[in-house]
């Protein structure tokens, strides 16, 4: 021990750290934050520490070449003994770094720490959470696979949509005229030089400020922050009441990054890596592209926008949204920190937690994308030809060849792009049927030219019994009046 | 020479030192600059475009859309099959051809040709397009991409090397012929 103690002092000596760090180590801190909901920042770190080393482990075997990654990739999966298992821990640990990140983010708006005098620390955790997603897009790209491939169009064709230098920053983003090696080369260059650098750097501002300042305090209702007072009042809850930051409040922290790390590994072994999915080869078009999970409800939002309005939303919200998250500590710098007094944060979390959920969830399962194999793989359902004459038999058929079934499902088989035809016949009259299969619209293409008068008939003769057999169908009361019918001869 | 004369001239060589700095980083700066943009630079130098055989025409029989694929003309060694591009070919009656770029007008995503219903889908987000390649449903603001042909000595030729994205489609018409 001795000996430990004096190699210990004959650094410290010439280093002149100790007395810092000590003083660092043992530095008051208010005595409720000793809490697990102060955990979240330290357990971020510690995963963007976990990214570092596999990140650098994966680099050692990993050939940013736009010919050769993804065959780097399967040897690191297949060919490197416990490759799998480094690239399982990166991929988890990237989707635990963003999920943490974000319920960190999501702890400290609730607690009002983002006020006075921390306004500073908030906007630079803001850019710490851009460049986390930064890492985590640039990261799909690494895995260079025909998702990273489209996405990269996607991203292209985001960027083109900017006014005036669009297409020219296309060719910036991918290096050239189309994705290829100086993309992957470029998006490399960001993921491991360009982007960690920024992270390193906001992360040490971003600790040097929570250390420089103090944590937050616990919020309490009714304790009001004020510009003129609180340097004091902190003081005096530090000074007074504080507890020592190691060991009092540290174990937390600690224990919980452990746990992180822990699940982490697990998911890793039960899991295992992402991917990668189908090569790079832009020629294989019998592919559906997916961005990550947290890009999922992105994705939704394209399928969903009005064409008009898509490129102004895509342009301008996510410079809205970074703007309005950078402004908020300078107009709602003081007041009242705790959540049981601030209905509106409590609600806007919600409100967001709901919506990127609810996109989230459809972004997994795509309800706008026809299915393009349903007309070839679903049948259609056998109650729905028993007992059928003939013709209406043969616009079955025509349903299944013509593709109706990749957007309109049956018995809930089949694409669910248009509504499900189920019941058709008690929404539409055989008119109705008619020109909406000839005419297209409200979404639907015009399936005039694709068909002969005769396949229509079969086809609309098919439609016309799809319902419940107890329910009548739908009828044109005027025509039935025209034709001199009563409702009962139809 | 006094001490606040030495001072000054101390301060005013620290200055000058920043100043000699500052020159050499804005010298430094321009082939900096250059380098970083050479992708853009050289769009308006050389192109990106040229004529690229798709094949003889027997391979795109009247009436049908059939799947080309060509070698982007701008290339590196180590593209992979990257730069390995689809395109779909329709021969409307042998005189008349359409070629559209495999990107979904929306966001880019690969179009199939469904020749049962004579529509192309796109798996994205639902986007689909007639056989002419104006647009039907979905997303879309616009007709597919084409790309401009020319029939020779029995080949299908077409003036492609770049991506086309909504923004950019300076080499493609910016609509199909009419609907369909």
């Amino acid at each position: 021990m001795r000996l430990v103690q004096k190699i210990g002092e004959w650094f410290d000596l010439r280093l002149q750290l100790g007395a810092s760090i000590r003083e660092t180590a043992r530095h008051p801190v208010p005595r409720e934050t000793a809490s697990w909901f102060y955990v979240f920042g330290s357990a971020a770190l510690t995963c963007f520490m976990l990214q570092i080393v596999t990140g650098i482990l994966l680099a050692l075997i990993y050939v940013p070449s736009a010919g050769e990654a993804w065959n780097s990739l399967q040897t690191l999966n297949h060919g490197i003994s416990l490759g799998w298992f480094i690239r399982a821990l990166h991929g988890w640990g990237s989707n635990f770094m963003v999920a943490i990140v974000l319920i960190h983010m999501v702890q400290v708006f609730l607690f009002g720490a983002y006020k006075f005098p921390r306004e500073l620390t908030w906007v630079v955790g803001v850019l710490l959470l851009l460049v986390t997603l930064g890492m985590a897009f640039t990261g799909q790209i690494m895995r260079f696979d025909q998702d990273a491939y489209w996405g990269l169009g996607i991203g292209a064709s985001i960027v083109s949509r900017v006014p005036v230098i669009g297409p020219w920053a296309v060719n910036l983003m991918l290096g050239g005229p189309i994705i290829a090696g100086a993309t992957l080369s470029r998006f490399f260059a960001l993921h491991v030089f360009v982007i960690p650098g920024l992270l390193i750097v906001f992360v040490c501002v971003h600790l040097l400020m929570v250390l420089k300042l103090g944590i937050n305090e616990w919020p309490m209702p009714g304790r009001i922050v004020r510009r003129a007072t609180y340097m004091q009042e902190y003081r005096e809850l530090t000074h007074k009441q504080g507890i020592p930051f190691v060991p009092s409040a540290v174990w937390k922290d600690i224990v919980f990054s452990g746990f992180v790390l822990l699940a982490i590994a697990a998911c890793a072994v039960y899991f295992g890596p992402f991917g990668p999915g189908g090569q790079p080869d832009p020629t294989i078009i019998q592919t559906a592209p997916r961005p990550d999970f947290f890009f999922l409800w992105l994705y939704a939002l394209l399928s969903f926008l009005p064409p008009s309005a898509e490129t102004p939303i895509l342009l301008i919200g996510p410079a809205i949204g970074i703007i309005v998250l950078l402004a908020l500590p300078f107009f709602a710098g003081e007041g009242e920190k705790s959540w049981r007094r601030r209905p509106i944060a409590v609600l806007t979390i919600l409100l967001i937690a709901v919506a990127l959920g609810t996109m989230t969830h459809l972004g997994q399962h795509t309800p706008w994308s026809p299915v393009m194999d349903a007309w070839s793989s679903e049948p259609i359902p056998s109650q729905y030809v028993h007992g059928r004459t003939a013709l209406e038999r043969q616009g079955a058929l025509v349903f299944q060849a013509k593709q109706c079934h990749n957007c309109h499902s049956l018995d809930d088989r089949g694409g669910e792009r248009g509504p499900a035809l189920d019941s058709v016949a008690l929404r539409l009259t055989e008119d109705q049927l008619i020109r909406q299969v000839i005419q297209g619209g409200g979404n639907m293409p015009a399936y005039g030219k694709n068909l002969s008068p005769a396949e229509t008939t079969a086809l609309v003769g098919f439609l016309k019994t799809l319902r419940p057999a107890t329910q009548v169908p739908a009828r044109d009361a005027s025509r039935a009046v025209a034709l001199g019918e009563t409702a009962t001869d139809r | 020479m006094s001490e606040e004369n030495g001072m000054s001239r101390r301060v005013m060589l620290v200055k000058l030192g920043i100043l000699l700095n500052a020159i050499v980083g804005a010298v430094l700066a321009v082939p900096i600059v250059r380098f970083l943009f050479s992708p853009v630079t050289r769009e308006k130098k050389f192109g990106y475009e040229s004529w690229l055989s798709l094949g003889g025409l027997e391979q795109f029989p009247a009436g049908q859309t059939r799947l080309a694929t060509y070698r982007n003309p701008v290339v590196n060694s180590w593209d992979g099959e990257t730069a390995d591009i689809a395109c779909w070919v329709r021969n409307v009656d042998n005189q008349t051809f359409q070629v559209f770029a495999i990107n979904c007008a929306h966001l880019g995503c690969p179009v199939r040709w469904f020749p049962q219903s004579s529509l192309f889908m796109c798996p994205c987000h639902g986007g689909a397009y007639y056989q002419d390649g104006s647009r039907a449903s979905g997303p879309p603001e616009r007709g597919l991409f084409q790309y401009n042909h020319k029939i020779e000595d029995g080949r299908i030729f077409i003036k492609a090397g770049e991506m086309p994205t909504p923004g950019r489609a300076a080499n493609t018409k910016p609509r199909g012929t009419r609907c369909a």
